[in-house]
C-alpha cells in the first residue's frame, strides 16, 4: 500500500491513462444510453438536452482520441470502445437514472468526477519527479487542457439545472 | 482515496486480522511508512473520532471509523475488480495498492458503473489474501 500521491513510472502513467480513456468512454456511452431512453416527444421538447448529451459525447470521444495519442508513446493499448460500451449496456438498466433531472444529475456527476479525476492526475504528475517516456510538458498541457473542458461541462450542467430548478 | 481513509482502510483490515486492536507496527507494514508518520495520523484519527488508541494494546476503530474504513474499502475493491475485470491486469492486488492514492472515491464509483460488484461487498475482502474473495474463485477457473 502507498500513501503517496504521485506518478512513479511509465507503467503508472499509462495505466492512469487507460482509466481516463474508460471514463470518457463512459461519459461517452452512458450520454448515448440516455439520449436513447427519451421517448420521441421529450427529445422534440427538449432541446437542450438533446444538445447536451450530444456535446458530451463528442467531448469524450474526442478526450479519448487526446489521451490515446500519449498513451501510444508509452507502448500501451488503449481499451477499446466497444468493450466499454458492452459493460455500460449490461449494467445501464441497473444505474439508469429515473428521468429528467436524473439525466442531467448523471450527467453533473460525469463532468465533475472527470474533472477531479484529471485534477488529481496533474497534481500526481507535478508532485513526481520521475522521468517519463513521453514530454512532460506535453503531456502536462493535453492534461490541463481536458481538465478545462471539464470544468466548462459542469458550468453548462449547473447552468441548464439552475434554469429549471 | 485520501490519506486518513487509507489508515482507517488499513487498521479495519489489521483489526481483522488480529481479532483485536491493530499495533502501530502492523499498521505501519501494512501502509509501509515509518510508525512515527502511523502515530502521528493515529492521532488525527483520534481527534476526529474515527479511532480510538489504547497504550500498549494498538488502535481500534470507533463505529464512525468503521462505517468510513468499509466505504474506503469498498472503493478499494471497486478499483481492483476494475483493474482485474475491465483491464485485465494480472497484478491487480499490486496496482490496486499503487493507484489507490491516485485515485478518488467519486472516480471509483463511475468506475463502478461497469463492474457488476456482488452484494456482500466489501464483506467479500479477505485481508490475508488482499484481494476480494469472489475474484479469488473468478482465477481459480479452468478456462474453458
Amino acid at each position: 500500500m502507498s500513501v503517496g500521491r504521485r506518478v512513479a513510472s511509465d507503467h503508472q502513467l499509462a495505466r492512469l491513462l487507460q482509466i481516463g480513456i474508460v471514463l470518457e468512454e463512459v461519459v461517452e456511452a452512458r450520454a448515448y444510453h440516455h439520449y436513447q431512453s427519451l421517448s420521441e416527444d421529450e427529445r422534440a421538447l427538449d432541446d437542450e438536452i438533446e444538445h447536451l448529451l450530444e456535446h458530451a459525447a463528442e467531448e469524450s470521444a474526442d478526450h479519448r482520441e487526446r489521451l490515446e495519442a500519449l498513451l501510444s508513446e508509452l507502448d500501451a493499448d488503449s481499451i477499446p470502445f466497444e468493450d466499454v460500451e458492452t459493460l455500460v449496456k449490461e449494467q445501464y438498466a441497473k444505474t439508469k437514472p429515473e428521468d429528467f433531472d436524473g439525466v442531467l444529475y448523471d450527467q453533473l456527476c460525469n463532468e465533475e468526477t472527470a474533472y477531479k479525476f484529471y485534477d488529481d492526475l496533474i497534481t500526481a504528475i507535478e508532485e513526481s519527479d520521475a522521468q517519463f517516456t513521453l514530454d512532460r510538458e506535453r503531456l502536462l498541457a493535453t492534461l490541463r487542457d481536458v481538465r478545462e473542458d471539464e470544468a466548462q461541462g459542469v458550468e453548462d450542467v449547473t447552468t441548464v439545472m439552475e434554469q429549471r430548478g | 482515496m485520501n490519506t486518513a481513509d487509507q489508515y482507517l482502510k488499513a487498521i479495519y483490515l489489521v483489526q481483522q486480522m488480529e481479532d483485536g486492536p491493530a499495533s502501530t507496527g502492523a499498521l505501519a507494514e501494512m501502509l509501509d511508512v515509518s510508525p512515527a508518520s502511523a502515530n502521528e495520523m493515529i492521532g488525527k484519527l483520534e481527534s476526529r473520532g474515527f479511532a480510538e488508541h489504547e497504550k500498549y494494546k494498538g488502535v481500534s476503530l470507533t463505529d464512525d471509523g468503521i462505517v468510513r474504513a468499509r466505504e474506503a474499502l469498498q472503493t478499494y475493491c471497486i478499483i481492483e475488480r476494475f483493474l482485474a475485470n475491465v483491464l485485465a491486469v494480472e497484478e491487480f492486488r499490486a496496482e490496486a495498492r499503487e493507484l489507490e492514492a491516485v485515485i478518488d472515491d467519486t472516480v471509483a464509483e463511475r468506475l463502478d458503473t461497469i463492474i457488476d460488484r456482488d452484494g456482500d461487498c466489501p464483506d467479500c475482502f479477505d485481508p490475508d489474501t488482499d484481494a476480494c474473495r469472489h475474484l479469488e474463485i473468478e482465477s481459480e477457473k479452468p478456462a474453458d
